[in-house]
């Protein structure tokens, strides 16, 4: 997967003021999830977004950049991806 | 020894489910071997779909009220009382009535939704909804009087009751407004907070065309962050600003505290397997419909067909059978898509939805599902 400007890693070293676990949840779920704790947050926190959801993997970097935050990286796992996404 | 079973809310699912175990532990009740509890914050069963109709003056809340107990087999036992504390390790409730708690062997939650619209600032002072009975008729007051202007339906809150009701009622007021030859006056604007204008991808591109060729101005990813009700002005996260006549919302929702209190997980719904529906976080604890975290839609119908599965699993375990039932993720939907007009759903978790073209039969078919719903509740279809 590549994603302009957005780095695609195996790990990293970021580390999120909040995780938001949505494995197992359906589309749109995740992105909502996502949503939601962007919402509840303040300006600069980070949230990581753990989605096993393929859809998640367009959803989320189009809503990120349509709302102005800031997706810094995206981890890849054996069975799920990690989003890391900060608050605008 | 008597297995206890306590069932918590008296919606769609408790209700079915409750007269499920009444047929099916027959002998077992009638034996004294199982006792069936039906716990129910209230005396009625509400039929919540019948609120899409109030705000156009077709139907009255009062058509989506009965007693449980006209509705529910004389061997299963009502109880009109708020449980206000899950000890899933005692396997007891605390209730609002009841000074003793109320022990089970097995238990199964179907609290349903609750509207949030306080997460929302401005939201309750500006705008109006139709899920709930108070909301439905203050609406009512609004729509029946609005002859022009800006109507904004904003999907806020998803997951939300029924995701269908919201394109229902786009394309019911753009008809309505339409037919009394006001359309030409108002302008209708459907707003969603994904990119899609459902969250269902098939529902969603079988939508789309509709919506536009009836001039509903559709906004998508669209996130409502405040109202200003004075102004008139609904702001997103993602820095579009509305200006509204008439703000219809689907509010945030949330499940009842307790289910979060219990640590059977977040936000009022329960972490439970999709296909056995039993709580991932505790022993002997099933949920249902709303209160189920499953991922499917929070809707009528999967409650009655997952009311059926835990029925089935339920009278094995009472049995000592190793229970083998699960739920497919069945979900059908009638959906509206005038005022005589409406389209068709089904699907679960393998195949996706395929909407069928609309027409006044299957309109009908709605109206009159409406209606025969009490046979549904009764346990009957």
């Amino acid at each position: 997967m590549e994603i302009k400007g957005v780095g695609v890693t195996m790990s990293t070293s970021i580390e999120p003021t909040t995780t938001v676990d949505a494995r197992g949840a359906t589309c749109p779920g995740p992105l909502m999830d996502l949503i939601g704790a962007i919402r509840d947050g303040e300006s600069g926190d980070v949230v990581r977004l753990l989605s096993d959801a393929e859809q998640s993997r367009t959803d989320v970097p189009e809503w990120v950049e349509e709302a102005g935050n800031t997706l810094h990286e995206i981890e890849e796992h054996d069975d799920y991806t990690a989003f890391y996404v900060e608050k605008a | 020894m008597t297995d206890d079973i306590v069932i918590i809310g008296g919606g769609t699912g408790g209700a079915v489910l409750a007269n499920d175990l009444a047929e099916r532990l027959d002998d077992e009740i009638d034996a004294g071997e199982v006792r069936v509890r039906l716990l129910n914050d209230g005396p009625d069963h509400v039929y919540k779909p019948v609120w899409l109709y109030v705000p156009f003056g077709k139907r009255e809340p009062a058509d989506g009220r009965r007693p449980l107990r006209e509705l529910i087999d004389n061997r299963i036992e009502i109880e009109d009382t708020r449980v206000t504390e899950i000890d899933t390790d005692a396997k007891q409730l605390q209730t609002t009535t009841d000074a003793t708690p109320i022990g089970y062997d097995h238990l199964v939650v179907g609290t349903g939704s609750t509207l949030a619209s306080d997460e929302v600032p401005g939201l309750q002072e500006g705008g109006h909804d139709f899920y709930s009975e108070d909301g439905s008729l203050a609406l009512r007051e609004e729509l029946l009087s609005f002859t022009e202007g800006h109507l904004v339906l904003s999907v806020i809150g998803s997951p939300h009751m029924c995701p269908a009701a919201p394109l229902e009622f786009s394309f019911m007021t753009d008809d309505w407004f339409r037919k009394r030859g006001l359309r030409e006056d108002i302008e209708i604007t459907y707003t969603y907070p994904i990119q899609r204008v459902h969250g269902n991808a098939q529902i969603a591109e079988w939508a789309r065309p509709l919506l536009e060729e009836r001039d509903i101005t559709i906004e998508t990813f669209f996130n409502a962050e405040s109202v200003e009700p004075d102004e008139g002005v609904l702001t997103s996260m993602e820095g579009t600003e509305l200006d509204y006549d008439l703000l219809v919302a689907i509010p945030p929702h949330r499940g009842v505290d307790i289910i979060e209190d219990a640590g059977l997980g977040d936000r009022g719904w329960v972490d439970v397997d999709k296909h056995t529906l039993e709580a991932e976080h505790a022993e002997d604890v099933y949920a249902l419909g709303d209160a189920a975290a499953t991922g499917v839609p929070k809707a009528g119908s999967v409650a009655h067909y997952q009311a059926g599965t835990i029925g089935q699993r339920l009278a094995s375990e009472v049995r000592g059978q190793v229970p083998t039932a699960a739920y497919d993720g069945k979900t059908i939907c009638f959906i509206e898509t005038g005022m005589d007009s409406a389209s068709f759903v089904e699907f679960d978790y393998q195949n996706p939805p395929s909407p069928i073209a609309p027409s006044q039969s299957i309109h009908w078919s709605k109206l009159a599902y409406n209606e025969s719903y009490w046979l549904t509740a009764r346990g009957l279809i």
